[in-house]
């Protein structure tokens, strides 16, 4: 298993650490719930250094992204961010990205568990570019901060940027605990506001010593991935391997927001074949909930009366919303807020509802 | 050393022998597992119904955690004549006395044969091993 840099000061805060994408990861510090609901009420600290960074360089960068992204990348201005996915031809994931936009390069940020094969398919159909592909992720360590407190927190530490003239998902360039170059973006997987920043792997002790410092006040604690995979599954967001992966798609997915049938794109990878599902799905993602005492699981059977209509993608214990959440692919026809199915527990059934993604916002409170 | 008046599976269940029936729980290590020390993370726990039969080593129940769910399996084979219902609203029970008032199930037994589970000695050794994982 590979290790961040702050693996020690993970194991001396004493928290649990468990194999994750590859990584020695920390997956709580405390009880999960608590650190979910510090998250939504002050703010938490995430090391997110095992995500894949890439480096996009060279004449053509943008036009390679475009062919292997299934976002506009040239659309994106810069300084800007956009959501996308890298597909196969037959318009199936191999995993989802952000794309950052600058004028001399394309900083793209995957999940950790595909940085490898990832970078594979991109050496392979770099081929016919003009471009240079740079393995970023052991070099720069990478934290989040989510939470109302994230300003409050990160803008003392920063000089030669104004945080708060970085919108959502856009990002800069600024001075971190006097550390140049340093990005910075607004972005985040939880729904609350936030930034997630990037720099060299040798300050990232200092860097989060630093932060947990100057969140004290705000009650700022570390984070770690068993809440940070409740908070983006209340914010309604898609993870690599449950709600998208070789059989799932992102259409059918609800992430045509990522998706760009633009024809000034040009010819990309997996393109004809989300056409043609864009125009027939068969099936759609949809939120579920639940009052009773078990919990969704991946993989958990969905019945509508004794016929099986669909399985889960992705399940918890949302605090936020005091029951348990879920998504789950159902028939387009049932996949309609109001709707009722059973999750199957080896025979048993519990009732869930059909809600409309996503469970919690932050803007529609 | 874990209590040595009861026998174990691999799988962290315990079962004791109380006259003519058996005790089952699970053992420290598993609640540990479970919960990494925060009681708060412990969801659920689904026990069997009184008259349920249960083979030895398969499946009576299930316990939830926020994260996981894990089969609870029994040690004895026999009908489950007496439940501890008071786990459901108070699975702390389980952090704080996992040997005894956090029982699970109590079984009367087909064969009261224990030769095919572990002493403590034998147990402690498993434990080891899952630690090392």
């Amino acid at each position: 298993m590979r290790e961040t840099p702050l693996h020690h000061v993970h194991r001396a805060l004493g928290a649990k650490l468990v194999e994750f994408g590859g990584w020695h990861m920390p997956v709580q510090y405390g009880p999960i719930l608590d650190e979910v609901r510090l998250v939504r009420e002050h703010v938490g600290l995430f090391d997110l250094s095992h995500m894949g960074r890439l480096r996009i360089t060279g004449p053509e960068a943008v036009s390679f992204v475009d062919r292997v992204a299934t976002c506009f990348c040239a659309k994106i201005p810069m300084g800007a961010i956009r959501y996308g996915l890298l597909c196969r031809e037959d318009g199936n994931p191999i995993d989802d990205l952000l794309v950052y936009r600058s004028e001399d390069e394309v900083f793209l940020v995957v999940n950790a568990s595909n940085t490898e094969r990832d970078l594979a398919w991109l050496h392979e159909h770099a081929a016919d570019f003009d471009v240079h592909i740079e393995n970023q992720t052991d070099a720069l360590a990478m934290l989040a901060l989510q939470g109302a407190g994230s300003e409050a927190t990160l803008g003392p530490l920063v000089q030669g940027l104004d945080l708060s003239s970085i919108g959502y998902y856009r990002f800069g360039m600024g001075t971190v605990c006097g550390i140049p170059n340093v990005r910075v973006s607004r972005t985040g997987y939880t729904g609350e506001d936030g930034f997630e920043i990037y720099f060299p792997a040798a300050d990232a002790e200092r860097v989060w010593g630093a932060l947990l410092e100057a969140g004290k006040p705000l009650k700022l604690a570390p984070i770690g991935l068993g809440a940070r995979d409740t908070l983006r599954l209340e914010a309604g967001m898609a993870l690599f391997g449950h709600e998208i992966d070789e059989s799932h798609n992102p259409i059918e997915a609800g992430l045509s927001f990522g998706v760009s049938f633009h024809e000034d794109k040009g010819d990309w990878i997996g393109a004809q074949a989300l056409a043609r599902i864009k125009e027939h799905p068969t099936r759609a993602l949809v939120g579920i909930t639940t009052e009773g005492k078990r919990v969704p699981r991946q993989g958990y059977a969905l019945f509508s009366g004794d016929q099986r209509v669909g399985e889960i993608c992705s399940g918890a214990v949302s605090p936020t919303l005091g029951k348990h959440i879920g998504t789950a692919y159902l028939p387009v026809s049932l996949a309609q807020a109001g709707e009722t199915v059973d999750m199957d527990l080896r025979g048993k059934r519990q009732a869930c509802v059909v809600v409309d993604l996503p469970f919690y916002s932050r803007t529609r409170k | 050393m874990r209590p040595d008046d009861r026998k174990y599976l691999p799988s962290h269940e315990w079962a004791k022998i109380d006259g003519d029936t058996f005790v089952i729980g699970i053992s420290d290590f598993a609640v540990e597992e479970l919960s990494h020390g925060n009681v708060d993370d412990l969801v659920y726990c689904d026990l069997p119904e009184i008259g349920r039969q249960v083979v030895a080593g398969e499946t009576f129940g299930e316990i939830e955690s926020v994260k996981a769910v894990s089969d609870l399996n029994s040690p004895i084979g026999g009908e489950v004549v007496e439940v501890n219902r008071a786990i459901e609203d108070h699975l702390e029970l389980l952090a704080q006395d996992p040997w005894g008032k956090g029982w699970l199930i109590r079984v009367k037994p087909t064969d009261k044969n224990t030769d095919h589970l572990l002493d403590s000695e034998a147990y402690e050794k498993v434990v080891v091993a899952a630690e090392k994982e």
